[in-house]
């Protein structure tokens, strides 16, 4: 296991396309939750939005470059061809899978605490000069706050989640396009379809099961009881997502000629 | 080189002509390379069967109880189906006010002065909400004045002016027509003086604020209206609501019926009209038994509710809008941009690109033919999903007695058609976004995160309301605005926001940004394809 992981670790180092991504990742976060902080406005009545989601808004978009680079680290070898050396170094397919992912989550732990930390940063700095202020009950971002630091924490674990998702999705499907495809449909799909449902409980059903709904709620420090699914137990349904795509992922690597 | 000696060979030459090599031998190129991958035409057809399963099924509509009037038993099946007049131009609207008029034959001129409008907010109460109390409580969009009507029934053609109570005099007519006066409240102090003529098929409104010095509001022109018209004293006011949206979706709300309180006097009839008895009309139906009218002397006290409106869609609404079984566009739109972005890197991947590009050297050309392939095939199945989705999903809420906003042919074309368009539109962007990055993944990720997460991020309420407004503006995302069946309109008070289901920009402005974006993609993807070795 040491010697695969320390191979699948210099696949990944040496793509250039590694490091980009991981920049992507991090700053994509940073940015778009700056934005969206620099844009929050909290009048005097009340502002209904919870501080904390607003400053991590931009997980959203990080999670997109996250799914790339677990999409990439098994269906690139696919498009190459580099699968079949692989696979022919290291016969123990189900080892090879476990590595790659270790590596993608270990990545994306990194480049996600980096995004997620300047974006509290950005929300502790930015938010107090849009109302969101002690005279209007909220106190200032800080991860000393059991919440916002569970918020914090949670979106990197998100992140992670979703990496594993990617790469289970893409170790099932092989091309990238239908793996990153569908990866997205999944995430973005359970919303959108929840969005223009008629009745409420159906509506409350959907944000319990999409991975996307249900793994952020871990963002949420405010109003707890109005969420569909509680924090931890979204970050649960995630995690039971990520599982089953590995282990779609895995059976399929076992199975199936590369 | 020739060896001496040895016998000079002719150069090969094909006995076939020279074939031509045309922008429309490209273009059948390429719809020969689309047309013989086994994957993409799985996928095209995929585009249907997704946009269609979550348009027919995807609201998940089910036909729940409801309760039809305060105290009144739950009800299931036809009684539940909302019965809504239908105005002259074909839209749903609201028709229920209380009326003070006579039939008049011909043309003529009627004037009133209005002196106070005051209003209240109806409060349920009771073990099952069946009483109403009142308390005082602004309605901005409560209205009274002189309205000409074709008849009493709901839904009939009018024209009338009317003082508002936060929005000045207005004239309005047929439901959708809006036109602003005189500024202010009318007030014992500062009454307003209203009046409307008819000539024909016109009418037109004039205010005043001393009854000497008349000004023009509008005039409208009201097709077809009969010779004798009902023509009087009105008085309605909205329903009153206030409501908060939470973050991440939900919303928190009471509200109830409204009633208006008008006070008028110096009623008089010219021009070919004198009044005669008056009589009191709750058109649409009483809705709170408050409503009347009290004539003492030459003054009249009116009280009304409801309103005289289009009916649009707000939230927790259970009334649909043919757009929403287009949802599935969006499952639609993931897999043609994956199939778009293959069309162009798998020639990368496979090195066919290098064949493609030697057989025909005009680079330019080459991108140009695969857009005009991939949009052409991408818009006809999209509108054949499209279709169906819309089709098949109005009836599945019709056989559950549910109600869908009813819209003209010209808007249903927009809306499907429209979502077609997107769909190829955003085929050629994903094209052009695949020749840049020439990475599969992602090209694909950069088309789907810039047309569905910005909605997303907009009708989730993810972002604050103001950063969501500017991000349907401002990415591709915008173009869903071309689905918006219903317009917002000013003179109804409603949450007009992306969560409930109105885009910032006017249908072809948001898909023009699209537009916009695709060509500027399409442009950088024809520079570097020609830069760029292969």
């Amino acid at each position: 296991m040491k010697d695969t992981l320390w191979a699948e670790w210099t696949k990944q180092r040496t793509l250039a396309v590694t490091g980009w991504l991981l920049v992507t990742v991090a700053v994509l976060t940073g940015v778009i939750s700056a934005a969206a902080a620099a844009v929050a406005h909290c009048p005097a009545t009340g502002c209904g939005q919870d501080p904390a989601r607003v400053s991590l808004a931009g997980v959203a978009f990080g999670q997109a470059a996250v799914a790339i680079l677990a999409v990439l680290a098994i269906s690139g070898e696919y498009t190459t061809g580099m699968i079949r050396t692989t696979l022919a170094a290291m016969p123990r397919r189900i080892t090879v899978l476990a590595a790659k992912a270790v590596i993608v989550a270990g990545l994306t732990l990194a480049a996600g605490a980096v995004g997620v930390l300047g974006s509290v940063l950005a929300g502790r700095l930015l938010l107090p000069g849009h109302g969101f202020t002690a005279a209007h009950g909220i106190a200032p971002l800080s991860l000393a706050d059991g919440p916002v630091l569970r918020a914090a924490a949670g979106s990197v674990l998100y992140l992670m989640l979703i990496a594993l998702l990617s790469l289970g999705l893409a170790t099932a499907v092989r091309e990238p396009a239908v793996a990153i495809g569908l990866v997205l449909a999944l995430l973005f799909l359970f919303p959108i379809v929840a969005h223009v449902a008629v009745s409420q409980e159906w509506q409350r059903h959907l944000e319990q099961a999409g991975p996307m709904t249900a793994g952020l709620a871990i963002q949420a420090t405010t109003r707890l009881h109005d969420l569909p699914i509680q924090p931890w137990a979204g970050l649960g349904v995630l995690t039971a997502w990520a599982a089953g795509a590995l282990l779609a992922g895995a059976l399929v690597l076992r199975l199936r000629d590369a | 080189m020739t060896t001496p000696g040895a016998p000079a060979v002719a150069p090969y030459q094909s006995p076939e002509p020279a074939g031509r090599d045309g922008f429309a031998q490209l273009v059948h190129a390429e719809w020969t390379k689309l047309r013989t991958v086994r994957g993409w035409l799985i996928g095209l057809f995929l585009v249907i069967v997704v946009t269609d399963l979550l348009g027919i099924f995807g609201g998940g509509f089910s036909n729940v109880a409801c309760i039809t009037g305060p105290g009144a038993r739950p009800q299931t099946g036809a009684a539940c189906t909302p019965q809504v007049p239908t105005g002259p131009g074909g839209e749903a609207v609201q028709d229920t006010y209380y009326l003070a008029g006579q039939a008049l034959a011909g043309n003529g001129t009627l004037t009133a002065r209005v002196t106070s409008l005051a209003t209240e907010h109806g409060l349920p109460s009771g073990p099952q909400g069946q009483n109403i109390t009142l308390q005082p409580g602004a309605v901005a969009w409560a209205k009274s004045g002189i309205i000409i009507t074709a008849s009493t029934r709901p839904g009939a053609a009018y024209a009338a002016v009317m003082v508002s109570q936060s929005h000045g005099v207005r004239m309005q007519h047929d439901y959708t027509g809006d036109t602003a006066g005189l500024t202010g409240a009318a007030s014992a102090a500062s009454p307003r003086w209203l009046r409307l003529t008819r000539a024909g098929d016109t009418v037109t409104g004039y205010d005043s604020a001393d009854g000497v010095h008349w000004a023009t509001v509008g005039t409208v022109r009201l097709p077809g209206l009969a010779a004798t018209v009902r023509a009087g004293l009105f008085a309605a006011a909205p329903d009153w609501e206030q409501s908060t949206t939470n973050v991440g979706g939900g919303e928190n709300g009471q509200g109830g019926p409204s009633l208006a309180t008008a006070t008028l006097d110096q009623v008089s009839a010219s021009g070919g009209w004198t009044t005669g008895r008056w009589q009191g009309t709750a058109v649409g139906g009483p809705d709170l038994s408050q409503v009347g009218y009290q004539q003492a002397g030459g003054r009249f006290t009116v009280r009304g509710s409801g309103d005289i409106a289009p009916m649009v869609p707000g939230p927790g609404g259970r009334e649909q809008t043919i757009e929403q079984h287009l949802i599935g566009v969006f499952a639609g739109l993931i897999v043609v941009i994956m199939v778009a972005v293959l069309f162009i890197t798998v020639e990368y991947r496979r090195g066919l690109i290098r064949t493609t590009l030697t057989a025909s050297p005009r680079r330019g050309r080459v991108l140009a033919a695969k857009a005009v392939v991939i949009g052409s095939v991408t818009f006809v199945a999209g509108l054949i999903a499209a279709v169906i989705a819309v089709i098949g999903g109005v009836a599945v809420v019709h056989s559950q007695f549910g109600y869908v906003y009813p819209v003209t042919g010209l808007t249903w074309v927009r809306v499907v058609a429209g979502s077609a368009l997107l769909l190829a539109v955003a085929a050629v962007l994903a094209v052009a976004v695949g020749t840049i990055l020439r990475r599969t993944a992602a090209a694909v990720t950069v088309g789907v995160v810039v047309l569905v997460l910005p909605y997303i991020l907009g009708v989730a309420a993810i972002l604050p309301g103001g950063a969501a407004q500017w991000v349907l503006r401002i990415t591709p995302a915008a173009a869903f605005a071309i689905q918006q069946s219903i317009p917002a309109y000013p003179q109804v008070d409603n949450v007009y926001l992306p969560t409930t289901g109105y885009y910032p920009l006017a249908p072809w402005a948001g898909f023009a940004v699209l537009c916009g974006w695709t060509a500027l993609a399409f442009g950088l993807a024809v520079v570097l394809i020609r830069r760029r070795d292969a």
